[in-house]
């Protein structure tokens, strides 16, 4: 535990760079929260854990390689998410009300959160800092394609792009287009072709000529 | 929290010379070992029943080095903003590192055994329907203009435009209203979108964007 004594050490040896002096602030704060009684530490533990081990991208994953071999899932998918995949089991925070949108070759739709970094937490976990950054959030919505191409995405020219800036709390999940001589796949190896980025639509999946590369 | 001057940072979509994206590959969701406990104190406040999340997304916005911040920076000052404003907290007790006052009770602490229920059900933001939406989908809107004093989720660059209804999402806890401690006055809330070319003009053609807006930031086209 450092304490204050420590911190002027610091300053005195010249190295109290910046991400030093946030973890001693941080570390001062959650000091005095938990000596008040306002966080139990077990639970912060415990917050920590389910972010980094239970929730996460292969979660969406499995909803969208059930929606490509089950069309009856698809279509209840696309018409009630939220049910659609609770009933896979994901369900909670930041994905209380899901719409999932699907990419066609007329349509690839594209997903922001303009004003902070609303993300669907349940299906893909705590989101990547590109899309928080004020880089993503200011060019999505205006120039989408260009966005693409730095994500190595080029779209056919008569793709059209549909933006989707969430702006409240409904949480959307883009469902690509199933990859080419994924015919013979079941559903467990198709879940692996489907990556994060293609779930927020600056990716597309991964070929499964790429996967047996 | 509503004046005249209200100024916030994070309003981003369409500004331009922000530059190109920083790609990472992996998953890791920290890049410093204080972020992941910045991410857990701020949900297990948020979950303290003190504040609400439109409370604590106005926080964010308005701390004046928004830009500059890194994003749990941003996190970190906000928590901070609202743990002081309302005494649960003061300057003196951080820079000590231990608590210098009894605590103010709070309506809960999250235990660790809560996590998984909390994290489960989350906090749906849908109401009963008490009244007809005022539109229906395929409806001609345009989005009420501003300067809108207080927080918002209405973008600018969604500001005095016209959009189509495309989609009803029932009626939701109004964020305006509930950022502002005056409730959750639930409105219905629409997907509506604008074309690309109303938005930008150097958009191209085909491009369409939506926002999920609420009934009062709608009005009759």
């Amino acid at each position: 535990m450092s304490g204050p004594d420590d911190r002027v050490r610091s300053i005195d040896a010249g190295h109290l760079s910046e991400i030093g002096e946030m973890d001693l602030r941080v570390r001062a704060l959650e000091s005095v929260l938990v000596e008040k009684g306002y966080v139990d530490p077990a639970a912060l533990d415990e917050l920590i854990d389910t972010y980094e081990t239970r929730i996460g991208p292969r979660n969406g994953a499995r909803v969208v390689a059930r929606a490509w071999i089950d069309a009856k899932y698809r279509d209840w998918l696309l018409s009630d998410a939220t049910a659609a995949i609770a009933w896979l089991g994901y369900t909670g925070r930041q994905s209380e009300h899901m719409i999932a949108v699907e990419n066609t070759p007329q349509r690839h739709n594209l997903v922001v959160c303009t004003l902070c970094s609303c993300y669907p937490w349940a299906v893909l976990g705590l989101p990547p800092a590109w899309y928080k950054s004020a880089q993503y959030r200011s060019r999505a919505v205006r120039d989408p394609r260009d966005v693409l191409t730095e994500f190595g995405v080029t779209l056919p020219p008569d793709t059209d792009i549909r933006v989707w800036d969430s702006t409240a709390e409904v949480r959307y999940l883009v469902v690509p287009i199933r990859p080419e001589g994924s015919e013979d796949l079941g559903e467990e190896e198709l879940a692996t072709l489907v990556t994060r980025d293609s779930m927020i639509g600056t990716g597309l999946p991964v070929s499964p000529e790429a996967l047996d590369a | 929290m509503s004046s005249d001057d209200y100024v916030t940072h994070a309003d981003l979509g369409g500004q331009l010379g922000h530059g190109s994206i920083k790609l990472e590959s992996g998953f890791e969701p920290w890049h410093a070992a204080w972020e992941p406990r910045v991410f857990a104190l701020q949900l297990a406040m948020g979950a303290a029943g003190v504040w609400n999340l439109d409370m604590t997304r106005s926080a964010r916005e308005t701390l004046p080095d928004y830009l500059q911040r890194s994003y749990y920076e941003i996190w970190f000052g906000a928590l901070l903003k609202q743990l002081e404003e309302r005494g649960l907290v003061s300057a003196d007790e951080l820079a000590a590192g231990r608590s210098l006052r009894p605590p103010i009770p709070v309506p809960r602490i999250v235990r660790a055994r809560d996590v998984p229920t909390l994290q489960a059900h989350g906090a749906p933001t849908e109401r009963s329907a008490t009244k007809a939406p005022l539109f229906a989908v395929g409806r001609h809107v345009r989005t009420i203009c501003g300067p809108i004093p207080h927080h918002t989720r209405l973008p600018g660059y969604a500001q005095g435009k016209t959009a189509v209804i495309e989609r009803l999402h029932g009626m939701h806890v109004f964020a305006d209203a509930n950022a502002n401690g005056h409730g959750e006055q639930p409105q219905w809330l629409y997907t509506v979108v604008f074309r690309g070319t109303d938005l930008w003009p150097d958009a191209e053609g085909g491009l369409t964007v939506s926002i999920d807006a609420w009934e009062p930031y709608l009005e009759a086209a």
